[in-house]
């Protein structure tokens, strides 16, 4: 179990290093995506002008406020709040990501399943958890939204934060076929039967 | 004594953007409960993190989580209020655009064929209102819920047989927690609802989802199932954010109603543990915020 302190973008080696139960805290560039973004991105063929290769994402959509361009808001919004969602929705979308714009890290909760898996053994990427719903606390891990690009979707836009010390966050699935919630939920299977004894059902 | 509707527009702006930054007190009893309980290392330092959360969102007056979720207004109407429906409902929609736009908080509700999002928070049929009425003369209450979709997308619900008999919700509700897994951003309080119609059973796993903790079921049946599966839940194993440890649930909530002889129908609908509740009570000098 070791930490690592990312400067994005990262290396495929970079990626390939990491093993379930390593924390992670993520400097420099970070993206937010969810349901709307990749959407777009893959089944309505949209492009993004971002560049993506070795960066991570995160799935989220904001609450933000509109204000003035500035040095201080280069994208004209301010961050409010900035929080994870529920991944699992997004699971077809892991592998277009990685094969297409390069992308090796993948943050957010509740996990991915086994497509996702094979794209970041065969690929290179790994995914980090967040703590969902702890949103007021990650917001303050993020400095800036430096830029934003199909801003149509808002809030499901495609966001770009530049982030300090975001983390620790913990690898749940890495490149070498770890994967700590198949683990959990295995192990939460086999007590499932002595639960129901426990309840007296026949 | 009569509504007095602007009162209640700003109560309904008010109520949205409280539920969202102050998680309710026994929501942090449950938390306390569930630490002083925690043996697995990870699950530790996930709840751990949540509690911090529930800190800084207090220290930096910032939303717990950027899920502003469903809104959802219970309203509770006593025997002596004058009131006109109509008005009623166009406050508290009026009130909940108004918190969306002022604030200003994430729009999380879109068109379900166009996806088109109005940034109102509002839409056809949303925010969901339910009316229900009190005996107390005087009585007049609006709570909020901010009801957030990683618990929502997983809900259940199973026509089951009357052969079936209780044993099918006791494995329904267990299975239901296991397919959930961290989906729900657990610990969770796992709502139950027993008997009535398809529609009336998820409504009250809803209810069930999203009452105090310490609440009890009001029929002793239902009081007697949620205690035996909440004593249960968290021998599963699926912890914190579904990555192992005691804290699945906080609670297992069950709510009923009677039901046909044919049926025997069982509803799970789970509360994230960002459990956001919050309550405005009608008093002479205006509107007093609680939970």
């Amino acid at each position: 179990m070791a930490h690592y302190d990312f400067q994005m973008p990262i290396s495929e080696a970079q990626a390939r290093q990491l093993c379930v139960n390593d924390t992670v805290s993520l400097n420099g560039t970070l993206f937010g995506i969810r349901d709307a973004t990749y959407i777009h991105l893959f089944d309505r063929g949209r492009k993004t002008h971002f560049d993506l290769q070795g960066a991570a994402v995160i799935h989220t959509a904001p609450n933000v406020r509109k204000v003035a361009v500035s040095v201080e808001h280069p994208s004209g919004y301010e961050p409010i709040c900035i929080g994870t969602t529920t991944s699992a929705r997004m699971e077809r979308f892991t592998r277009p990501l990685m094969e297409q714009y390069g992308v090796r890290i993948t943050i957010g909760k509740g996990g991915l399943f086994a497509a996702s898996q094979e794209a970041f053994k065969v690929l290179g990427g790994v995914y980090l958890a967040v703590v969902g719903g702890a949103a007021a606390l990650e917001t303050t891990w993020i400095e800036q939204i430096e830029a934003v690009d199909l801003d149509d979707l808002n809030p499901e836009s495609l966001w770009k934060f530049r982030v300090r010390s975001f983390g620790p966050l913990l690898v749940t699935m890495d490149s070498h076929g770890g994967n700590l919630y198949t683990e959990v939920n295995e192990a939460a299977q086999e007590k499932r039967a002595s639960v129901l004894r426990a309840l007296g059902v026949k | 004594m009569e509504l007095d509707y602007l009162q209640v527009e700003e109560a309904a702006k008010t109520l949205y953007i409280r539920a969202l930054k102050l998680l309710p007190p026994d929501i942090k009893e449950g938390f306390k409960r569930l630490n002083a309980l925690e043996s697995h290392p990870t699950g530790k330092t996930i709840l751990g993190t949540m509690i911090r959360n529930i800190q800084v969102a207090e220290d930096n007056t910032n939303l717990l989580c950027q899920d502003t979720g469903i809104p959802i207004y219970n309203v509770v109407v006593g025997q002596g209020i004058q009131w006109d429906g109509f008005a009623l409902k166009a406050a508290i929609v009026k009130g909940c655009e108004r918190a969306t736009r002022e604030h200003p908080l994430r729009s999380s509700v879109v068109h379900p064929i166009t996806r088109k999002n109005e940034h109102t928070s509002c839409g056809p049929g949303i925010p969901v209102i339910h009316v229900d009425f009190s005996d107390a003369v005087h009585h007049f209450s609006i709570e909020m819920i901010p009801k957030g979709s990683g618990s929502e997308s997983n809900s259940w619900l199973k026509m089951a047989l009357p052969a079936e008999g209780v044993d099918v919700i006791k494995t329904f509700v267990i299975d239901c927690v296991l397919e959930a897994g961290g989906k729900t951003c657990p610990p969770t309080i796992v709502g139950v609802g027993v008997g009535g119609t398809a529609d009336l059973c998820m409504h009250l796993s809803k209810v069930a989802a999203t009452r105090a903790l310490g609440t009890k079921c009001r029929d002793s049946e239902g009081a007697r199932l949620e205690q035996e599966l909440s004593a249960v839940v968290n021998q599963l194993g699926v912890g914190p954010q579904g990555l192992g440890g005691d804290s699945t649930a906080f609670a297992v909530h069950v709510e009923l109603a009677a039901t046909h002889i044919t049926l025997n129908p069982v509803a799970v609908n789970m509360q994230c543990h960002s459990a956001r509740r919050a309550r405005a009570t009608l008093s002479p000098d205006g509107f007093v915020y609680g939970y």
